[in-house]
């Protein structure tokens, strides 16, 4: 089996969008448990957070491919 | 590396980049393409038809049709434009959101089985619509120097600080913002179909190839995580299309704001 550093390399930057995912989701969930009127509100900002911080790990795994 | 006496074994080889370079259908026409051209007629095919015999009452098709676009024009293009003026970017934000999600699916559908977008250049020609509309609507509306500032100079900040505010802020909303929304996009479908490649792919060589019976096993559980990333697969599609849509008319929408 053949591989690259870079692919682990993309593993250890996946961590910072990961965490960055979970804390979003964890202040949405908050949110929804504390006020349920509020969910369809606070859902269109959870998924543009959850967007911007997965771009992140995208550049990763593009840049992981690209740069051998 | 084999130890000697051992048999050596069919190598393995990870799939990668290479396994989406499919060899063209006739002349220079790929499956893609193909593909593509197919969504567009789909898409015009269904909403045709849905809104065909659009009566007071609506039908099974008329039904579905008006809810579809009713998704887009009230939870996307409303939401994030304003109801004074997000009338007129509704078509193209249903266009485009139908044509990222059908697009999407292709890799969840039997023999079809291939995202167009998973090769990068179709997400980048989105991409730059989307750069080409938010800039000319803000443009049109605030003029050259309105639109630049609007964009660049953010409200409240003054002084030495605006050296460094404005080439970032620019950076951040004119250049790298259709880069990142391609890539997105490509990127998430590239990723996701290689998921798919890489446990099918692995499962046959440990249960087929691999020459060992106790690697069978494993081989099976791989198949059913391939089974099991189709649907966190077909979840993620829709989000796409979702977040394309969504970032475009947030765009607009930034484009379009008056000065606070």
């Amino acid at each position: 089996m053949s591989g690259s550093l870079n692919m682990i390399g993309y593993g250890l930057a996946a961590i910072g969008p990961g965490v960055g995912i979970g804390l979003i989701f964890a202040a949405y969930i908050n949110g929804v448990a504390r006020q349920p009127e509020a969910q369809s509100r606070l859902q269109t900002i959870a998924i543009l957070g959850f967007a911007l911080a997965e771009a992140l790990a995208i550049i990763g795994i593009a840049l992981a491919f690209v740069l051998n | 590396m084999t130890t000697p006496g051992r048999t050596v074994l069919a190598e393995f080889h990870p799939p990668g980049p290479a396994d989406f370079q499919l060899p063209p259908i006739f002349g220079d026409v790929t499956k893609p393409m193909v593909l593509y051209v197919l969504s567009g007629v789909l898409i015009f095919g269904l909403f045709y038809a849905a809104s065909r015999r659009a009566a007071v009452v609506p039908g099974r098709m008329q039904f579905a049709g008006e809810y579809a676009y009713n998704f887009v024009r009230n939870s996307i293009a409303r939401d994030s434009i304003g109801s004074a003026d997000f009338m007129k970017f509704v078509p193209y934000l249903t266009a485009l959101f139908f044509i990222i999600l059908v697009n999407n699916y292709y890799g969840l559908i039997p023999l079809l089985q291939f995202p167009t977008f998973s090769h990068s250049g179709y997400a980048y020609a989105l991409a730059a619509l989307t750069w080409i509309l938010y800039n000319g609507v803000g443009i049109a509306k605030h003029g050259f120097a309105g639109y630049f500032k609007l964009q660049a100079v953010p409200g409240g900040v003054g002084g030495p600080i605006l050296l460094l505010i404005v080439p970032l802020e620019f950076m951040s909303n004119i250049l790298v913002r259709p880069v990142t929304l391609a890539l997105r996009l490509f990127a998430n479908m590239f990723a996701g179909h290689l998921l798919l490649i890489l446990f099918t792919l692995g499962g046959s060589y440990l249960v087929f190839e691999s020459g060992n019976i106790l690697y069978a096993p494993v081989g099976v559980i791989a198949w059913l995580l391939a089974i099991a990333v189709s649907f966190l697969e077909a979840l993620v599609m829709f989000l796409q299309a979702y977040v394309f849509t969504l970032l475009t008319a947030q765009y607009i929408g930034g484009a379009l704001a008056d000065e606070h």
